[in-house]
């Protein structure tokens, strides 16, 4: 785990996530500016770092209703302007970005950070950036997969290493350099995932770790791709033991269980609209409140028992929360953070403390 | 309540024969009823390629949006090679999981041979479950021998028309109560 900047011992890490969405208040109908959204998105990851969380993830989606296209320009930001919580896109759109300039990027921001900077790459849920980048989508599948092997060889070469490349989206490389290297040599790449098992098992076989999204319904049906994806690691030669797991999942905490669900509905079901086309239906929503239904609503005791359901079910290393989509407004941004950070956060990391040192005592 | 008629082919005549007499029916029983006639002849549908309904261009935009606006669909098809039409199952596959969530769907099937009655029911009440319509029971199976020349020659089929017109206004109805009814229980 130590590759990944994780260490076990301390219990499971607690972050924030954000698609950097960019929507309308529908309690007010008021849409706040583009640069009131991203300010207000470096200041919510100072905020975390100040109550105490661990990782903020930032993604790109290059169409409406977002805003954090270059969300590698605002994490620059963010490394400026926090000292100690570990800063990552969510995700990277790979397939439609050069995996060198990638490269580059997050280990330039890594250097400024201190040794903070991780890449989750993806294939994005949205395909608007493929035709506005000048990407064809029937490439879809194999432009990532190109693409991220190239990202894992410039990662697992040594620093002064000199790359070899060819493929089929890339101008070859012939003895070329990378620079600037990350702070230590290699940055943390996890691979984004869906639902279904597909991805997770290339995440398995390709060894990197993998970021699932869980967005709702039980959370045991995510379990067949947490299994298939630790199958995979051990059929490829890699170690499960090794390699973290995150689990990522729409996130709203209040006082009251009944008081989350009043607050989170509207924004939950404009931003689905927004992004989806229709909204989100409330049956659906009303069963959410069960502790085995993986949608994160509830009460801080509600959410402890969610996590620590999932964490029997996945054994996960990292949880990332999206508590601001379908344009929650930045003061119940922060009431959630601080409701994580006072009464969520401290409980679940006791229950998920694994001892290391006695294990190895053990052996 | 709004409804959208789907003529799901562009060859042949005799569903769209059927389906204008549908809602011909429909404006009578129901003048309140708005009902939107989409006839994938009038429209250059693209082959779906993975993007959400809302980012085609127009026309196409509009017509997919209006399926997705729309309270119940009335949805025609012939039967070609003992299946759907491509151009009807590619309607579907540019609208997303779930499309169907609290819409009525009824249908009308017309085909050349009686041999063909039970492909709706194998073929096309799938595809409508899974997206979540709320079907219509029965569907009016129409034969080539019952239109001559776009007019319906046969009153059975006139009759179940008719039946199928009034199940699907009083079903959306039916359906809009009982989300109201569940929906008065949650305080959010």
């Amino acid at each position: 785990m130590e590759k990944y900047r994780i260490n076990e011992a301390e219990g499971m890490e607690f972050g924030l996530y954000s698609l950097g969405d960019h929507m309308a208040n529908p309690l007010t109908g008021k849409r706040i500016s583009q640069q009131q959204r991203i300010n207000e998105i470096v200041e919510i990851a100072k905020f975390s770092e100040e109550a105490g969380l661990d990782i903020f993830g930032l993604g790109e989606s290059h169409q409406k209703y977002f805003t954090t296209q270059a969300n590698q320009v605002i994490l620059g930001a963010i490394a400026q302007a926090t000292n100690k919580i570990k800063i990552s896109s969510a995700v990277t759109v790979l397939s439609v970005n050069d995996p060198i300039r990638v490269y580059e990027e997050y280990a330039t921001l890594d250097l400024l950070s201190n040794g903070r900077a991780e890449i989750v790459a993806g294939r994005g849920s949205r395909v608007g950036a493929y035709e506005l980048l000048g990407y064809d989508l029937k490439n879809y599948e194999e432009l990532f997969e190109e693409k991220l092997e190239m990202l894992l060889q410039l990662n697992d070469a040594e620093p002064e290493e000199l790359i070899n490349w060819s493929g089929q989206f890339h101008a070859p490389l012939n003895q070329a350099e990378i620079l600037p290297q990350p702070k230590n040599g290699h940055l943390p790449i996890w691979r984004g995932v869906g639902g279904p098992p597909g991805s997770a098992i290339k995440a398995g076989y390709q060894g990197v770790p993998m970021m699932l999204t869980t967005l709702g319904g039980p959370a045991i049906n995510f379990k067949i791709a947490v299994d298939a994806y630790r199958e995979a690691l051990q059929r490829g030669g890699f170690d499960p033991q090794k390699m973290p797991i995150a689990t990522t999942s729409l996130f709203y905490v209040a006082d009251t269980t009944q008081k989350a669900m009043q607050e989170m509905y509207p924004f939950l079901n404009e931003g689905m609209l927004r992004i989806r086309g229709g909204g989100y239906p409330k049956q659906q929503f009303a069963q959410s409140k069960d502790t085995r239904d993986a949608l994160m609503v509830g009460s801080p005791q509600e959410i402890i028992e969610k996590l620590l359901y999932q964490y029997e079910l996945f054994g996960q290393q990292r949880f990332l929360a999206q508590i601001d989509f379908g344009g929650v407004p930045l003061d119940l941004i922060k009431k959630n953070i601080e409701l994580i950070a006072t009464e969520i956060m401290p409980t679940v990391k006791k229950y998920t403390k694994k001892e290391v040192a006695k294990r190895k005592e053990q052996n | 309540m709004k409804i959208a008629a789907i003529i799901g082919s562009r060859l042949g005549n005799n569903t769209r024969a059927v389906v204008h007499f549908a809602v011909t029916e429909m404006k009578k029983y129901d003048p309140t009823v708005e009902v939107s006639i989409l006839d994938v002849a009038d429209y250059e549908l693209p082959f779906s390629d993975g993007r959400a309904f809302f980012e085609y261009e127009q026309p196409v935009k509009g017509f997919l949006e209006t399926i997705m606006e729309a309270d119940a669909l009335l949805i025609g098809t012939p039967i070609f090679q003992a299946s759907i039409p491509g151009t009807l199952k590619n309607i579907f596959d540019m609208l997303p999981v779930n499309a169907f969530e609290g819409k009525v769907a009824s249908m009308i099937v017309t085909a050349g041979s009686p041999k063909h009655y039970l492909i709706a029911e194998q073929q096309l009440k799938p595809i409508l479950s899974y997206m979540k319509a709320n079907l219509a029971p029965t569907y009016v199976f129409v034969e080539e021998k019952d239109i001559v020349r776009g007019a319906i020659m046969n009153p059975d089929v006139e009759f179940r028309v008719q039946r199928l017109v009034e199940d699907t206004v009083l079903l959306v109805e039916a359906y809009q109560a009982m989300r109201e009814k569940k929906e008065a229980a949650y305080d959010f």
